[in-house]
């Protein structure tokens, strides 16, 4: 109710007791005022309250919500269907028709909280009994010296699971494991490598790979959106099995101390085997080598066709003479000079045996009877410039891109400086040094119509593009040749019928690491090519120190012993790649006339 | 009216409250299903990889090698050969169906000699 400013009976008092009546009107509009002024601050003050009860409220809120998510474990997302994307934290591996390499298996670790154990002294002994390796004494310290976790075993079998399992001690847990499994054990060893645990945890551990494809390939490997499609290698797990069968029997006949073979489809740069022998089980990788002394070649672990850098030998003349061919200084009827010995400045290039095939000698008898000389010739023609070009072009130069991680540390030993006498040696595979991967993917050029193909160990869906390192024409004559080396040459035992195995052997002496050669020890190298009336496919087979002691002298020339085990090779694996021997042609069935 | 509404309010306010309780029930009830519906296919996967893991153990080609070796007398297995390719001229036509032999047939006509009839 409003009052008065000038209430009538104050007024009239006023008046009477003679004060100002104006005083009371004034007096009246300050109590309005103070009135107003006391709700007016009510109101705001509960709507400053509101305000902060609000904000509060609001901050207590999402306080608490970001407090939960902190301290909550994650879980899947249970509502939600879960495909078949992740199984594995590691993708499979197989080969080229889907047959497993490499795949996972769930294993368990054992682990031990020594602050749980009822009897640590009997636990250990009885741990010690289900693994023998494990000490007893050690095992006992270990768990009695106070500390909370030990680690015992990174992977049990289930039988040894169970084992433990009746132990029944409380402080002795397991953690779930996924464990890299090899099935084919020591198949493929050198291009698979190998894995180990990296980061281990009580529930799981990451698996990374250590060597070979797994490693180069690790991320593609564990990338999660790709861990359902098992990466596809090229290789073919038969002709992958034959090619080590044949080759670890021909090491073995050939007293060698290693081998290696690469089988290699001359359109698409694919290998389809690459085998290095002395092999190892990828599932129990051997220690690396830790003896100073040794050389790489003599631990299992190292890969001969990827990393083993050789003087690669007569097959290289084949190069030469392309080039001279593609640059028109030779024909392959073209006459040169043969006469040996040759001497160039205080350098004698003599034949294998001391022979002489001179004075003249065709190109194509060059190759198929692999003059020295012959071949020193036509690259003096060529040059040192044309010729570190070709071969570079060819990629001697440089590590093969295949996907391995120890290709690109194998760098082809290079001569620092190139006079004419390098010039002359590198022209048969001399002072010059390089894989026999190199060696593969530059015979797949000559087979492929003279385009280079890139190595690779995955499948490819089609033919390759690449760069023209040479005509067509060359490429064809330089395979004709090639071919006469089988037919008439020095390869003669590497005739497998109905398959026109052309190729060229080389036979060279191993440096001694002090300098020099040694005069008993060689690398044999066989590069071949077949069919030859449409190559296909470039085989190379290597033999580290091989020696033939089935005649009465001791042979150690490729033609004794890299090439009848790559006939043997051709002649299995051919009919497994569906390849069908050329032969005559059947005599049709006509009526013959006969006479009585 | 108004305790009318009052009542039908409360009736269903009791009702929609029945509901969300079996509603709460229901959905823990399908989503413990569905953890054991993922256990179980999470442990049928991990057995379909030990067992593809152990086909291709079992199949790898050192003891298909030693199999083959061990049961030649039965199976007579060979490495594949380029001698095994044949031509498709050397399969043979195939033979003209003969007639149903369960039926019988008046045939009128000569014999012919027996080095004939094998043709």
């Amino acid at each position: 109710m409003r009052v008065p400013l000038r209430p009538l009976a104050r007024i009239l008092q006023a008046r009477q007791d003679g004060l100002n009546p104006d005083l009371i009107e004034r007096d009246n509009l300050r109590k309005r005022h103070e009135d107003m002024q006391d709700r007016s601050r009510g109101h705001n003050q509960w709507r400053l309250k509101a305000m902060c009860l609000t904000f509060t409220l609001a901050f207590a809120a999402i306080g608490t919500r970001m407090s939960i998510l902190a301290a909550t474990v994650p879980v899947e997302p249970r509502a939600s269907v879960q495909g078949a994307e992740i199984i594995a934290q590691r993708a499979d591996i197989t080969d080229r028709n889907g047959r497993l390499l490499a795949t996972n298996m769930t294993t368990h670790a054992l682990y031990a909280h020594p602050r749980e154990m009822v009897d640590p002294k009997g636990t250990a002994a009885r741990l010690a009994e289900i693994f023998p390796d494990l000490d007893a004494a050690a095992l006992e310290r270990r768990f009695t010296d106070g500390r909370s976790f030990v680690w015992i075993r990174k992977i049990l079998s289930p039988e040894q699971m169970q084992l433990v399992h009746e132990i029944g001690d409380p402080g002795l847990l397991f953690g779930p494991r996924e464990m890299r499994l090899y099935p084919n054990g020591t198949l493929a060893a050198h291009v698979l490598g190998g894995s180990s645990f990296g980061a281990e945890g009580v529930h799981s551990a990451e698996v990374i790979g250590v060597a070979g494809i797994e490693k180069a390939l690790d991320a593609r490997l564990r990338d999660p959106a790709q861990s359902a499609a098992p990466l596809t290698l090229s290789l073919d797990l038969s002709i992958q099995a034959t090619v080590e069968e044949v080759l670890a029997a021909g090491m073995t006949m050939l007293n060698a101390k290693g081998a290696a073979a690469i089988l290699m489809d001359a359109r698409t740069g694919e290998i389809l085997s690459l085998a290095s022998l002395p092999t190892f089980d990828p599932n129990d990788r051997p220690a690396p080598l830790v003896d100073k002394d040794a050389e790489p070649g003599d631990s299992p672990l190292f890969n001969r066709a990827v990393q083993g850098v050789y003087e690669l030998g007569s097959t290289f003349k084949i190069f030469a003479v392309a080039q001279a061919l593609e640059l028109g200084l030779v024909s392959p009827d073209t006459m040169v000079d043969a006469n040996a010995p040759m001497v160039w400045g205080k350098h004698k290039i003599k034949e294998f045996d001391n022979k002489n095939y001179g004075p003249l000698l065709s190109v194509t008898d060059i190759i198929a009877k692999s003059s020295n000389v012959g071949t020193a010739h036509i690259a003096l023609m060529i040059g040192p410039l044309r010729q570190q070009a070709f071969l570079k072009s060819l990629g001697f130069f440089e590590p093969t891109p295949v996907e391995l991680i120890e290709a690109p540390g194998a760098k082809p030993l290079i001569p620092k400086k190139w006079p004419e006498i390098v010039t002359i040696t590198t022209s048969y595979g001399h002072g010059m040094a390089a894989s026999p991967l190199h060696l593969a993917a530059a015979y797949a050029a000559i087979a492929n119509g003279g385009v280079m193909v890139q190595p690779t160990l995955l499948k490819r869906d089609g033919p390759t593009t690449g760069v023209r390192v040479m005509t067509e024409e060359t490429a064809r004559a330089s395979v004709d040749m090639l071919r006469r080396v089988v037919v008439e040459g020095t390869a003669s035992l590497g005739e497998v019928p109905g398959y026109e195995v052309a190729g060229k052997t080389g036979t060279a002496d191993k440096p001694k690491a002090s300098g020099g050669y040694y005069e008993d020890k060689v690398v044999n190298t066989f590069a071949a090519v077949f069919p030859a009336s449409n190559p296909q496919y470039v085989l190379i087979v290597t033999l580290d120190e091989p020696l033939d002691t089935t005649m009465s002298e001791d042979r150690r020339t490729a033609g004794w012993t890299a090439v009848p085990v790559a006939a043997e090779i051709i002649r299995r694996v051919a009919p497994l790649m569906g390849l069908r021997p050329k032969l005559e042609p059947p005599a049709p069935d006509a009526v013959t006339a006969a006479s009585n | 009216m108004r305790p009318f509404l009052s009542i039908v309010t409360f009736m269903a306010l009791i009702a929609l409250g029945f509901w969300a309780y079996r509603e709460n029930y229901a959905t823990q009830a399908a989503l413990k299903e569905v953890d054991q519906l993922q256990q179980e296919i999470q442990s049928l996967r991990e057995a379909l990889s030990v067992q593809r893991a152990e086909w291709a153990y079992l199949n790898r080609p050192d003891r298909l090698r030693d199999l083959a070796a061990a049961n030649f007398d039965r199976l007579g297995l060979m490495p594949m050969e380029p001698t095994q390719f044949g031509t498709a001229a050397a399969v043979a036509y195939p033979r003209p169906p003969m007639p149903d032999v369960s039926l019988t047939f008046d045939v009128q006509g000569t014999t012919a000699p027996p080095d004939l009839q094998d043709q």
